[in-house]
């Protein structure tokens, strides 16, 4: 257990070290001044030139500078961004949040109707049930995301004009930004109508969680689909049914233990995913999260915020994997090595 | 259970045989097939099936409705955008560049893979299992930011987004094989092959990649979906793919500005990216239950 535990949190730690090269690396990459690629800050003369190059240690040899580069990543100086002239750990903190809590709820959603569809499909294998359900996963998990989340926005709020365009709320709530995550800071938030406020942010929600957990739905249902019908093919499942235990017995006891285990791994997959198509989605809502703030970094040329951001994104993304594979290793000792299923 | 008696046939059918005979027992397998096939023709004769050359445009006739629709004109098949360019003709060229790099980056990315993935699996020890955990871990950053690096890097343009998509697409070769590899390389008939002193080239090229294949043509066919749609999506966000390039995300994002005018222009280069991804995504589907026919029977 200890020695699991150390393993993995030395994978996370060398995964994270080799991330930050990378993005150490990118301040000499992109196209432009180190210096300003790597503070944000276009010096004005050559005084303030020099004071800037010292704090960065850019004199010194590429390992001094990393080294240098690492301890002011982790004392949260993480520079200014080109374009708002802000701290970028401040618009990240508020950003990050926002991705966080929509892909949470797309998650929750994909868990909440893939599985018990993939379930009841599995236990109807080859059957015109199951065969309706197999292809609508298919369908949707074929959509384009850019595509789907255009449609939606066609539908439901041009033509039958029941959700809000873009946006996480209506201007007429001030909400502080406390926590990032717009249903805690509507809760917390002091002299606001919290039911308006709540049902309106729920409103604002419904579109974006919508068109990110329809691809992520159609893949569960078609892993756990896969999983339980392996399942049904074992000859434990022969050996209860010759014992005589009823269907239901069978079903929570063996068939469902067993046959969750192996979508645990594919939901670190899943994340990966999610989040590629969160910052898709994001800039068709006009969404202020990660994935937005990103695409505007780029469009904008904002070189340390995409350093940073990129940075940001990723170590979220391969925290999540790693925790994800450390708790399927934790349950499931029997499966010694990160494997991966098929759809 | 076998299928077909091994003494009274008068040949054997190949696996891959079996393999097709299973595949077109699926009605919709052989359906997602045809229409694969003809985005494939599309792809290779666009010029031919085209009947304007993408690029032109005709002041006389802008935002055309598509053919069925009242005002519409059978010339202009799926109608004309804003600038007055053939909507069909641009979606025919579209599945030319945007099917065409895809399958280009897959196949790119699969030589990439499956070389580094031998090596990897024929190789052991520390070393090969620390960059295994980093690679597996890498593999974890999502593709579109990959994407956005790399053309922060080197710009945007078409080819750069198909670096990015290639580089994000190559670990998952690799891991798979790496894995295949590593589990065959246990097998006994690779041991008989290296008793009869097979070196590791000649171990991988005749005994390895055969059994490989298979795997290979599923793991691309999946490939291919993700492929498709990321250079769209790329194109779509203006990052790949840019605007007088007939590439369908980019279509698309195009149709957009004139949406609630002319809605077929938003609808239809989507559509057909949804097809292609869908007759992939079956044609894949297909293969593998084939594939898992065949060994279980």
């Amino acid at each position: 257990m200890i020695r699991i535990l150390g393993r993995y949190s030395v994978l996370f730690i060398l995964t994270l070290l080799v991330l930050a090269g990378m993005s150490f690396a990118l301040a000499y990459m992109f196209p432009g001044d180190v210096l300003s690629n790597l503070t944000g800050i276009t010096p004005q003369n050559q005084i303030q030139r020099n004071v800037l190059a010292e704090q960065h240690k850019l004199d010194a040899g590429y390992l001094v500078q990393f080294s240098n580069y690492l301890w002011q990543l982790l004392s949260g100086n993480w520079g200014y961004s080109f374009v708002s002239g802000l701290p970028l750990r401040k618009e990240i903190g508020l950003a990050l949040p926002a991705t966080i809590e929509l892909a949470a709820y797309a998650m929750l959603v994909a868990l909440l109707v893939g599985v018990p569809v993939g379930c009841y499909a599995g236990l109807r294998s080859y059957t015109k049930t199951d065969y309706l359900i197999n292809s609508a996963s298919m369908v949707g998990y074929s959509f384009p995301v850019f595509w789907l989340a255009l449609v939606f926005i066609l539908i439901f709020s041009l033509e039958l004009n029941i959700a809000p365009l873009s946006g996480r709320n209506s201007l007429l709530f001030n909400i502080p930004d406390q926590t990032g995550f717009i249903l805690i800071d509507i809760l917390l938030a002091p002299d606001v109508d919290r039911w308006l406020a709540f049902t309106d942010a729920l409103h604002h929600l419904m579109l974006p969680t919508l068109a990110l957990s329809v691809i992520s739905t159609a893949s569960l249902i078609r892993i756990t689909r896969r999983s339980i019908i392996d399942v049904l093919n074992r000859p434990y499942i022969a050996a209860a049914r010759s014992r005589g235990l009823s269907r239901r017995q069978i079903f929570l006891r063996h068939i469902l233990r067993n046959a969750l285990l192996p979508i645990l791994p594919l939901m670190a997959i899943q994340i990966t995913s999610l989040i590629t198509n969160a910052i898709i989605v994001e800039t068709l809502f006009s969404w202020p999260g990660i994935g937005n703030w990103l695409i505007q970094a780029i469009y904008q040329r904002d070189y340390p915020a995409l350093r940073v951001g990129m940075l940001a994104v990723a170590s979220l993304v391969i925290l999540l994997t790693i925790l994800i594979d450390l708790f399927n290793r934790l349950i499931d000792p029997s499966r010694d090595k990160y494997e991966r299923v098929t759809i | 259970m076998s299928q077909f008696s091994l003494y009274d046939e008068e040949y054997h059918p190949s696996p891959w045989q079996r393999t097709w005979r299973e595949f077109k027992a699926s009605h919709v397998a052989f359906v997602g097939l045809i229409v694969l096939g003809v985005f494939a023709f599309f792809a290779i004769f666009a010029p031919v099936v085209a009947p304007y050359d993408p690029l032109q445009q005709n002041i006389d006739a802008l935002l055309i409705p598509p053919s069925w629709e009242l005002n519409g004109t059978i010339s202009h098949l799926f109608g004309t955008d804003a600038l007055g360019r053939d909507v069909f003709s641009r979606i025919v060229y579209g599945c030319r560049v945007t099917f065409g790099t895809s399958l280009m980056l897959v196949i790119l990315a699969m030589v990439l893979g499956v070389s580094v993935g031998t090596l990897a699996g024929m190789t052991s020890g520390v070393r090969s299992s620390i960059i295994n955990h980093l690679l597996d871990a890498l593999m974890a950053i999502p593709t579109l930011l990959i994407a956005i690096i790399i053309v922060a890097i080197l710009g945007t343009g078409l080819v750069n987004s198909m670096w990015a998509i290639t580089l994000a697409l190559t670990p998952q070769f690799i891991h798979y094989t790496r894995s295949f590899v590593r589990s065959e390389m246990k097998k006994e008939y690779i041991l008989a092959s290296r008793l009869d002193g097979a070196n590791s080239w000649q171990l991988f090229r005749h005994s390895i990649l055969p059994n490989m294949i298979e795997m290979l043509v599923v793991q691309g066919s999946l490939a291919l979906s993700i492929a498709v749609i990321d250079v769209s999506a790329l194109g779509f966000l203006n990052l790949g793919a840019q605007p007088p390039l007939p590439e369908l995300g980019a279509i698309l994002a195009d149709g957009l500005d004139v949406a609630y005018l002319a809605p077929w222009n938003a609808a239809l280069p989507g559509l057909s990216i949804f097809l292609m991804v869908l007759a992939i995504n079956i044609v894949g589907d297909g293969l593998r239950s084939a594939l898992r026919k065949r060994v279980s029977h």
